[in-house]
């Protein structure tokens, strides 16, 4: 345990000069489109909900509904963008990672280092997005704060599975799929837009089975304010399942392809 | 090393070698592609485990020590595994941090070893911008960052123009001169000629000869080679018939397309001996054997790939 704080400590001032050279340019893609959802949704389609009533959202506004599922949306999606290219291109294209283990640092070491960063980014964006929609009313309940680190661990439950995943590929044409089968869907129908009981039965338990149901449903009941203690350890338990087998097949992917 | 083995699945790339290398020493393992070089050089490395043998690295165990190893080694890898969107600079500092060394310190030897490099003026370009001699000294220059006790140098000029080369040979043999173990591959003679104490030919995942550059000349070859050439006109059958006519006049006589090569102790001689037999190349070259003749001889002139 020591010696991985040690070697994370030593990828520091790599992972702060990647985040220096690439901050401006995710930008666009971490705030603009998840600012440009929440005002045509929050409260162009928003205002129409609303005229309607909203009892089946649980009697608070649409934009209040849809805000902490967008957030958590928002951070499975960099957590992915950030797992998937950067992670192909430091074992296949650029290598920087066998640069990285010619040196006392182990594989495993370099996936903490990757996924700690991914953490950072998740959590530097989504402070941001959560200050714009408190700004915007979308805060129901100032428990909704609590969100923040409930979505880093969203994206840290994407973000391990997706790595281990791209540490398999020889190149990037399975990454299309993570987007296709994995994202989008789960963008769609995790329950971030609507009430996931509103869909047929058997989508609805696949929605169950989907990490960000999980994070848009416990990121909601605290903005909210409608916290059941169960599902909360149910959500959290379910996230952290999915972040540690994740780390561990990523750790085995690495060791795979580093140490060969 | 004693027995060492690798295998990749069904494909033995390695299949049992022994060597020792001393502290200090210049090694070098020459051998056409696929004959196991790189793969020796990772398990050097401490970066690919043994499927055989013993291996051990400045007295340690790979298979349980690899980070202490790796801490005290130097690795320029084949292919240059810079990262391009850095600054020259940053790649060497960077660098220094996985070792463990303070920011200060980083600085300091990036800036040392930048001048060493002759890369000064360039410490703030982006990796992407250097040209490929460039790079090369670069990642030879991250690979001294952690001033290691023990290089690994796999196939360092390949690709480098001349003038590159001869500066990168200045430096490693600086670097030699310093006390730093250099283990090298490479393709070309005249670079295990300048820079190895000792070397290996490998091939076929053995090792085919061992010794000093001099030592495998005078055990594989003659000391001095003639080389006649017949002219265009005269073909490959008729070069057949011609080296029977000479045959005796060396110890082994080659036979290429465009050449009789004949290996012997006495050039000279064996050109005087030809003419007097009435036969007249069109131009008589005598020569030293080189390791290339070595090499040649020990792993053929067929393409391996």
């Amino acid at each position: 345990m020591s010696i991985a704080l040690e070697n994370g400590r030593r990828q520091y001032d790599y992972w702060l000069t990647v985040y220096k050279r690439t901050w401006k340019g995710t930008l666009i893609s971490s705030f603009l489109l998840p600012m440009l959802y929440l005002a045509a949704m929050g409260i162009g389609l928003g205002s129409f909900v609303d005229s309607n009533g909203t009892d089946a959202l649980g009697g608070v506004s649409y934009l209040q509904f849809i805000a902490p599922g967008l957030l958590a949306s928002t951070a499975l999606q960099i957590a992915v963008g950030e797992s998937t290219y950067p992670v192909l291109s430091g074992l296949k294209w650029q290598k920087f990672y066998h640069s990285m283990i010619a040196t006392p640092l182990r594989p495993a070491d370099v996936v903490y280092g990757q996924l700690t960063f991914i953490a950072f980014r998740v959590a530097t964006t989504c402070v941001v997005f959560l200050g714009i929609i408190a700004l915007f009313g979308g805060l129901h309940s100032a428990l909704g704060v609590l969100a923040l680190p409930v979505v880093v661990l969203v994206g840290m439950a994407a973000a391990a599975p997706v790595v281990a995943f791209a540490s398999s590929l020889e190149n990037d044409s399975g990454l299309a799929m993570v987007f296709r089968f994995g994202v989008v869907p789960a963008f769609l129908f995790s329950g971030a837009f609507f009430p996931v009981s509103q869909l047929p039965n058997w989508i609805e338990w696949l929605a169950y089975l989907s990490p960000l149901w999980h994070g848009v449903q416990l990121s909601r009941d605290l903005s909210l304010d409608t916290v059941h203690p169960w599902l909360v350890l149910l959500n959290i338990a379910y996230l952290l399942a999915w972040f540690l087998v994740g780390t561990k097949l990523a750790v085995r992917g690495f060791t795979r392809k580093l140490i060969s | 090393m004693r027995g060492l083995k690798k295998s990749y699945g069904d494909f033995e790339a390695v299949r049992g070698i022994d060597l020792d290398v001393w502290r200090g020493e210049a090694f070098g393992f020459l051998g056409p592609n696929g004959a196991g070089k790189s793969s020796t050089m990772r398990m050097i490395g401490a970066v690919s485990p043994t499927s055989g043998g013993t291996l051990r690295i400045l007295g340690m165990d790979p298979a349980t020590e690899g980070p202490a190893i790796r801490a005290r080694l130097g690795v320029c890898p084949q292919d240059d595994t810079l990262d391009t969107e850095l600054s020259v600079r940053e790649n060497l500092t960077i660098y220094g941090r996985y070792f463990g060394l303070s920011r200060a310190e980083c600085r300091e030897r990036a800036d040392e070893l930048l001048e060493f490099v002759a890369l000064t003026e360039k410490a703030k370009v982006k990796v992407d911008e250097l040209s490929g001699g460039m790079k090369r000294r670069l990642t030879i220059a991250r690979s001294l960052v952690s001033k290691p006790d023990l290089l690994l140098l796999d196939e360092p000029t390949t690709g480098l123009d001349p003038q590159a080369r001869h500066l990168l040979w200045d430096k490693l043999f600086r670097l030699k001169q310093a006390g730093v173990t250099l283990i090298i591959t490479t393709h070309y003679m005249d670079e295990a000629e300048q820079l190895c104490d000792r070397l290996v030919v490998m091939d076929g995942g053995l090792i085919a000869a061992e010794g000093s550059p001099a030592e495998l000349i005078r055990d594989y070859s003659t000391r001095e080679v003639t080389e006649l050439r017949f002219g265009p006109e005269v073909m490959m059958s008729d070069h057949d018939a011609l080296a029977g006519k000479v045959s005796d006049l060396a110890e082994r006589i080659e036979v290429l397309p465009d050449r009789l090569l004949l290996y012997t102790d006495d050039g000279e001689r064996a050109v005087a001996a030809v003419h007097e037999r009435g036969l007249s190349p069109a131009a008589v070259l005598v020569r030293r054997s080189t390791l290339e003749d070595v090499f040649l001889r020990l792993t053929g002139r067929t393409l391996v790939d």
